[in-house]
């Protein structure tokens, strides 16, 4: 292959599509989030730009991201996406290892397939299904009350553990493909030759099938993480008043709060730990020369 | 090993009930008669017959289908065309083009949304149905790009330069062979990205104006409001459509070198 | 065969980075013979099919096919064909289309092209599989579709790289003799890439030896097997016993050497000088060398002292490994012309290593090691 002008011809539309709308937003937010706000959701006119430089000023949202108030809304942000991101690796491994290895391989299309459904179902969809099952008149309520186990309904929405099985069963197929991905890849006869070697299953897990499988579990991991640290629906739908985010913090600032500086400030220190994470992915992969996408 | 594909089998079941569950109470209870209750009072399609009297909801289904409709075309052609420069050429910028093509989809959605708003309002753009597709094309390129990328890898190169070895020039070479042989890849990638831009709340929350709400954002709506049988009833129809593209999709997605080791 | 050039290549190089893998190549195809480029994986034999075919441009050089530079036209503006390594088949299109594909691009009305197709598949013994589709096909099926599907176009050029590389060893050699055959009836020029020595000795008029990006050595089959010019051809055709000797003398015909362990020969010249005290370095095959209990200096054949290591029963043969008496490793075949009545030497017992003189090969001193 040579280098040609073809390239760039088929590849120029994207450019242009891309970079209009898609850099040049993400620049002008940049700068948004340096700029001040005036009473009516605005942007305040900057009279001597070396003066406000000067000042400081320019860091203010950065700075009130600081404190205590929105350092525990981060500190739940991460937490939540911490304990999903373990919870659906521990639920997925098994299941993952039961399609690609147990299950026989008719089966398997089959079995995948029912992976890929909810994989691309709405979302949206998906979390209002909880909504419906947990809310006061819901079907986990009507039942308690009908076995006589409780004598009043119980609060199980608008709390963090609603929001944490939002979140659960909305990334759980984020994290079954891309670990059912690499446990196909596993050669077999590795399995069989730790146990011909005598390694009780429990260390053949340990020593060959984890080891063997550790790119689809990173794969997994970032897929799901990523997603819910920027998490918005789940906790806007199933958590209540306390369970904010950092998702629902850049949400807030634009359509209620009104201001659009300070959204951008944390909007761009969201997609900056987002990077950093890819960016250490990115070095992960490479490392192993893994084929990316693209 | 009967005994633990057993254990794990039953384990499996379990999962897929958990993925399963929830969405299909949602599809039964969309036919129950109850409007209020989680108790099931017996069958009807009256919740459906509502929908299509539901004006609201018939409005965003349009705009929802306008937007999806447009954006895929777009994302289309552009995501078709970018593919092509990645697989089969190399020119200047093919790292930065990559990375490009990634950026929307690893960015936090919520970003991209308050990005495109701030955006459309420096320029003093009015949020409309455009702005909506314009910010689908934005996201959806990059699956489509990824899709048809991937099936261009799937075949060799040396099916173009047999092409061009029996005569055919380069324009024939693209429509007879390169063509036909990435049109599966194409027409999945669109699936895809019409699923996607029909699925979209978060980035279409932030760009929408007033008489271009699409499907989920009136159904957030309404959820909002209250529980209602009629979500129900729309989310399955949803759903369902959903099912069908992504079936779709994931027959054409496969290859013909899977069918040619099978045989 | 005439001596009409179907295809010259001067100076031809092509560069990927830093390295050359095709360098400098100058070298001219005969109209109708049947050309094999020979050598190791990684030695520029795919580049240089590439370039003759369009399909890589040279970094420098020029190629002529038929006496027109064509070394910067297109793929389809050559009249030469390729048959692919993994035949390169249209899975979208049958058989028949497949064959037809180049068709209208060489003035081939419509209406004859059935029948054109047909002819082509009749020649590969596929006649009746116009409709099938490629991944209904055998590995040996595809690759006679493949090679029709060059042929309809009558290309004056024939270029295969590695076409039998995918097939299993018995088809292989029943291919071999029908692609042999083939172009001698038909009197194309083939131009054919592989890295199996014992394929280009049976199918090849000419075979140039690849090492490197450079054509080692240029010559007919039967001459590149029984005089390889350098140390890397002899020992890449499976000639692995070097003696390195000093030269005593010379005359108009011969030059005499002392060899290892001190007894004298004389070997043909080979139309150079040599200068006593010089070094010079010659193999002989091991199917040539044999294995005596007595020393036959004294008759005028060439013996060299030798110590027994070990034995190798082969079936047919057998393969004996010596020492020589300055450490060197040789190793002599011999057929097994009775039923194995056990060894003719234990391992540790003293032999000598005998050849007739016209079975040493002179090398060059370019072979490089
Ligand atoms: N497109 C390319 N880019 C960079 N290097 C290349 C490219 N194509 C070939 N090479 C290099 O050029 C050299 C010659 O390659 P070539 O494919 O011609 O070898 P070959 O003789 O056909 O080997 P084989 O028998 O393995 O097919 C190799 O070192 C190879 O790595
Ligand atoms: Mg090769």
């Amino acid at each position: 292959m040579r280098r040609d002008r073809a390239g760039v011809l088929l590849a120029l539309p994207t450019w242009a599509t891309l970079g209009v709308f898609f850099l040049l937003p993400l620049a002008i937010l940049f700068v948004v989030s340096f700029a001040r706000r005036d009473t009516y959701g605005g942007l305040k006119p900057i009279g001597d730009l070396g003066a406000y430089l000067a000042s400081g000023k320019f860091l203010e949202h950065y700075a009130r991201s600081l404190h205590p108030i929105y350092l525990k809304i981060f500190w739940r942000s991460l937490w939540m996406a911490v304990v999903t991101t373990l919870v659906c690796l521990v639920v997925s491994f098994p299941a993952a290892y039961y399609i690609a290895v147990v299950a026989r391989a008719r089966r398997r299309p089959l079995l995948l397939g029912l992976v890929v459904v909810p994989f691309w179902t709405s979302f949206l969809i998906r979390t209002y299904a909880w909504m419906f099952i947990l809310r006061t008149e819901g079907l986990v309520n009507h039942a308690l009350l009908a076995a006589g186990l409780v004598h009043r309904p119980l609060e199980l929405l608008y709390n963090d553990f609603a929001v944490l099985i939002g979140l659960i069963y909305g990334e759980l197929p984020f994290m079954i493909l891309p670990l059912y991905a690499s446990l196909e890849k596993l050669d077999r006869s590795l399995l069989e030759a730790s146990a011909d070697l005598g390694a009780p299953r429990a260390a053949t897990l340990r020593r060959v099938t984890v080891p063997m499988t550790m790119p689809g579990i990173v794969a997994g991991i970032v897929l799901v993480f990523v997603p819910s640290l920027g998490q918005f629906i789940v906790s806007d739908l199933l958590g209540g008043a306390k369970t904010i985010l950092a998702g629902n913090l850049i949400q807030n600032q634009f359509a209620i709060a009104r201001n659009k500086p300070f959204g951008a400030a944390v909007a761009f220190e969201l997609t900056a730990a987002v990077l950093l994470l890819l960016w250490a992915y990115a070095r992960y992969t490479r490392r192993r020369g893994e084929d990316v996408l693209l | 090993m009967r005994g633990r594909g057993g254990l794990l089998g039953a384990y499996a079941a379990l999962v897929y009930l958990f993925l399963y569950a929830p969405i299909a109470i949602l599809v039964v209870f969309s036919f129950n008669r109850a409007r209020q209750t989680a108790v099931w009072e017996g069958g009807t399609t009256e919740w459906y017959r509502s929908l299509a009297k539901n004006d609201l909801i018939l409005a965003a289904l349009k705009n929802s289908l306008i937007v999806g409709g447009v954006a895929t075309l777009i994302a289309t052609v552009l995501g078709t065309l970018v593919a092509l420069a990645l697989g089969r050429h190399t020119f200047r910028g093919e790292g930065f083009t990559r990375q490009l093509l990634y950026l929307p989809v690893i960015i936090p959605e919520i970003v991209l949304g308050a990005a495109l708003v701030t955006f459309f309002g420096a320029l003093a753009f009015r949020l409309s149905l455009l702005t909506v597709v314009i910010a689908h094309v934005v996201f959806c390129v990059s699956y489509v790009a990824i899709v048809v990328r991937a099936r261009l890898a799937g075949f060799d190169r040396s099916l173009e330069e047999a092409a061009l070895d029996l005569g055919a020039r380069p324009a024939q070479t693209f429509f007879r062979v390169t063509l036909p042989l990435l049109a599966p890849g194409i027409v999945a990638g669109a699936l895809l990205s019409f699923t996607i831009s029909i699925d979209d709340y978060v980035i279409t929350s932030f760009v929408a104006g007033v008489g271009s709400t699409t499907l989920p954002l009136q159904i957030y709506s309404m959820l909002k409001v209250g529980v209602t049988p009629e979500v129900n009833a729309v989310s399955t129809l949803i759903l369902a459509v959903t099912v069908v593209l992504i079936a779709v999709a994931q027959r054409l997605q496969r290859r013909p070198a899977e069918r040619e080791e099978t045989s | 065969m005439s001596t009409v050039s179907a295809v010259e290549i001067r100076g031809l190089t092509k560069r990927f980075g830093d390295v050359a893998a095709v360098d400098a190549v100058t070298l001219d195809i005969r109209a109708g013979e049947f050309f094999s480029l020979l050598g190791p994986s990684g030695c520029g034999k795919t580049t240089l099919l590439r370039m003759i075919g369009g399909f890589e441009l040279p970094t420098a050089g020029s190629i002529r096919i038929h006496g027109e530079d064509v070394t910067r036209t297109a793929p389809y503006g050559r009249p030469v064909n390729m048959v692919f390594q993994h035949y390169a088949l249209f899975p979208h299109l049958s058989v028949g289309e497949n064959v037809a594909f180049g068709m209208r691009y060489h003035g081939v009305p419509r209406g004859d092209e059935p029948r054109r197709v047909a002819a082509a598949l009749a020649l590969v013994q596929l006649t009746g599989y116009e409709s099938r589709r490629p991944d209904q096909l055998s590995g040996g099926q595809r690759q006679r579709v493949a090679l029709a599907r060059a042929l309809a176009l009558e290309p004056e050029v024939l270029l295969l790289d590695e076409p039998l590389g995918a097939l299993d060893q018995k088809l292989r050699k029943e291919v071999q003799v029908q692609l042999k055959q083939l172009q001698r009836s038909l009197g194309i020029t083939f131009v054919f890439v592989t890295h199996d020595q014992e394929e280009a000795l049976t199918m090849s008029d000419r075979i140039a030896v690849m090492n490197r990006g450079r054509v080692e050595q240029l010559d007919e089959a039967a001459r590149v097997f029984e005089r390889p010019a350098t140390e890397f051809v002899a020992t890449f055709m499976g000639a692995s016993n070097f003696f390195d000797v000093f030269v005593r003398g010379g005359d108009a015909a011969s030059v005499s050497i002392e060899l290892p362990g001190g007894a004298a020969a004389r070997l043909p010249r080979e139309g150079r000088e040599w200068n006593a005290g010089e070094r010079l370095r010659f193999v002989v095959r091991p199917e040539k060398l044999d294995l005596r209990t007595h020393d036959l200096s004294t008759r005028g054949v060439p013996s060299v002292p030798v110590t027994v290591e070990d034995r190798v029963y082969q079936g047919v043969g057998t393969v004996w490994l010596v020492r020589g008496p300055g450490g060197e490793a040789f190793s002599v075949y011999e057929q097994n012309e009775r039923p194995d009545e056990g060894a003719r030497f234990a391992a540790g017992a003293r032999a000598f290593l005998c050849f007739r003189t016209r079975d040493a090969i002179l090398l060059s001193t370019a072979g490089d090691r």
